[in-house]
């Protein structure tokens, strides 16, 4: 499914090296946490998975489904099937959400050349993903995200990624700002997703994710590098040890 | 009096070489006089700073044909074949090419009176005056007496050819009544033509006015038109102005709040783009107390376009209570894009709060991504943000149908331009 190959990413504006040879392999159905202490690489790996400008790769390959998305724009990787959960996602004051969702969704199918849905289809499909995550068609009414509480804009992440249906989901701290019954409803929305034919990339400080989201492998990155991989045990020796072991045993 | 100009441009001859085929009027006297001497204003003249007219006006296209013929039987009111459909549902009278074109059934409380009163230029600055003034063959007399207009009233406007059309319109709105009404300007594309239209809008006290612009003409076309409103006492005004056509556009709004305890919005999209140079002056003069103003302008311009805002407010030591606010925000699309802003306030009044802001920004990086990484494309994405950019201009208007009318154009717009 996802293979990473030697990644060094750097951020343009700030000329420093970020992500330095970082190389992972996801399989289809897997859900592969990514955990690291502050300032290791996390959401800069994100954004350059899901093609932010400004984070220029400098070498190495991401191969999705053997095909090298570095090449592609953000949109055409969505519109392939990645997908990446915001960490922050962002207020769009004038938009409204429904009009988004359906030219996020239309926009994909059109460059997939599968056809768009109609207007009631549409709204068919809104409904039914929106009642499971317990979000209103009044929250849906408002512009994207504004005014929306820290849980909301999880919630309507998780909504975004049940209707576009991707391959890949990539989780940047998905757990941040999120009180523990929030964190519940949002991880049982992941849940729902999983599947022989998705994959995930969770990426989190804490294990206290990794309970509700059970993952199938462990990454600890450090300093733009996997310096560790190991089963969900690697995320409790984290959670009762810290990082600092670890960090001691690459060194 | 002293001449500011030795010779006068071609389009100045011209122009007044066409104002000689009219009888001689003391309004027209000054006009011509005033042009004679000064020529068109300069960027040397304060009000036209950001807008050189004389440089930017090449020619004076000739009259159109229909005018000169209803010069000879004024009172001809025929049937046009160009008749368009309104902008919104309601009742339509309409110019094409200058010929006048009014339908039998207006909207009941609608009177159409034949004669359009004179009206001097303002000052010397007064350009569109003064060539309404030259100019002017045609135009209309519109009387809303007390009640309600049902529906909205659209005066269009549209050309077909490289000439030039002046109207001059008066519309009245009487005690209590309440009227909307759509001033239209369409025209095609390649064409050189200029329009020049002057309306002079008296609102009585207690009325309520709605007046909508929509401004589209080709883009080759200059536009320059003026609106002029008294407003009486605990009247109601709310002004939409939309422009998205024009190759040069001087846009003025001038309002006398001359009774207490008005309200007044005052908002405005320019949409500026290929190589056109758009200017909306407003003047907003407060002669009472107790008058609510608020101007918002909103404004997109991309390739080489140009945009102005001139906003004055003048508060008259009288005015006290006044209460204005005036905003005006760019979104410049691409690096040659351009944009001017001038608020001007003269405040002669202790007891007054007034306030002004100008923004000009690019679309947020971090908004276009979010659109991005969902599979929106470019283009649409970047559309959809300075619809939304937009669209807060619109939260005023609550008929849905117009809404959705305006939003229309604005999409066709970015469509072409985007």
């Amino acid at each position: 499914m996802l293979e990473i190959k030697d990644l060094h990413v750097r951020i343009e504006a700030e000329g420093t090296e970020i992500i330095r040879g970082l190389n992972l392999t996801v399989k289809s159905g897997e859900v592969a946490a990514i955990m690291g202490p502050n300032g290791s690489g996390k959401s800069t790996l994100s954004y350059a998975l899901a093609g932010r400008d400004g984070y220029e790769v400098t070498s190495g390959e991401v191969l999705f489904n053997g095909i090298n998305i570095l090449e592609m724009e953000a949109d055409e990787r969505a519109a392939t099937g990645v997908f990446l959960a915001f960490q922050y996602p962002v207020e769009i004051p004038g938009v409204a959400t429904m009009n988004f969702l359906k030219a996020a969704m239309n926009s994909q199918r059109k460059a997939r050349g599968e056809t768009e849905y109609s207007t009631p289809d549409f709204i068919r499909k809104v409904k039914e993903a929106s009642a499971r995550l317990g979000i209103s068609m009044d929250m849906l009414k408002r512009p994207l995200n504004v005014g929306f509480s820290g849980g909301e804009k999880k919630r309507a992440e998780i909504l975004q990624m049940a209707l576009l249906e991707p391959k890949l989901c990539i989780m940047d701290e998905t757990d941040s700002g999120l009180d523990i019954d929030a964190l519940k409803v949002v991880s049982d929305g992941v849940n729902a997703l999983r599947g022989a034919d998705r994959s995930f990339i969770v990426i989190t400080h804490y294990q206290r994710l990794l309970e509700h989201i059970v993952p199938d492998s462990v990454h600890v990155l450090y300093k733009g590098r996997i310096i560790q991989s190991g089963g969900p045990e690697l995320a409790m020796h984290l959670e009762a040890n810290g990082y600092a072991d670890i960090i001691a045993d690459a060194a | 009096m002293l001449k500011l100009v030795e010779t006068l441009t071609a389009a100045e001859e011209a122009i007044l070489e066409a104002s000689e085929r009219f009888a001689q009027s003391n309004e027209k006297h000054g006009a011509f006089a005033s042009l004679r001497d000064n020529g068109l204003p300069t960027r040397r003249v304060e009000a036209w700073h950001y807008t050189d007219l004389r440089n930017k006006i090449k020619a004076f296209p000739p009259l159109a044909e229909s005018v000169l013929q209803q010069l000879e039987s004024v009172s001809h009111l025929g049937e046009s074949r160009h008749q368009e459909k309104p902008v919104v549902a309601g009742s339509r009278v309409s110019f094409v090419d200058g010929k006048r074109h009014v339908p039998a059934n207006l909207s009941a409380g609608v009177t159409v009176v034949h004669s359009v009163p004179a009206s001097p230029m303002s000052g010397p600055a007064d350009a569109i005056g003064a060539l309404a003034a030259l100019t002017a063959i045609s135009g209309i007399a519109i009387k809303v007496e007390a009640g309600a207009l049902a529906a909205p009233l659209e005066i269009g406007h549209s050309i077909t050819g490289a000439n030039t059309v002046s109207l001059r319109h008066h519309v009245s709105v009487g005690e209590g009544a309440s009227a909307t009404f759509l001033e239209h300007h369409s025209g095609s594309d390649a064409i050189a033509s200029l329009s020049v239209t002057m309306t002079n809008l008296e609102i009585a006290d207690g009325a309520d006015v709605r007046w909508l612009i929509f401004q589209e003409e080709g883009n080759e076309a200059t536009h320059l038109s003026q609106l002029n409103i008294k407003l009486g006492a605990k009247a109601k005004l709310s002004i939409l102005s939309i422009n998205c056509g024009g190759s040069l556009v001087r846009r003025e709004i001038n309002i006398s709040a001359r009774g207490e305890g008005s309200q007044i919005a005052i908002n405005g999209v320019n949409l500026i783009g290929g190589t056109s140079h758009v200017d909306v002056t407003t003047a907003l003069l407060h002669e009472a107390p107790g008058v609510s103003a608020q101007e918002l302008f909103r404004n997109v311009v991309t390739s080489e376009g140009r945009g102005v805002f001139q906003g004055q407010i003048r508060v008259a030591q009288i005015a006290q209570k006044t209460d204005a606010k005036m905003a005006c925000n760019t979104l410049l699309l691409s690096d040659e894009a351009e944009f001017s802003t001038k608020p001007e306030l003269e405040i002669f009044a202790d007891d007054v709060a007034c306030g002004h802001g100008a923004t000009v920004t690019d679309i947020r990086d971090e908004h276009l991504f979010y659109l991005r990484a969902r599979g929106i494309p470019p283009k649409l994405a970047r559309s959809m943000l300075v619809q939304a950019f937009v669209e807060e201009v619109f939260d005023a208007v609550e008929d849905e149908a117009e809404k959705l009318a305006f939003n229309s154009r604005i999409e066709d717009w970015l469509v072409k331009h985007g």
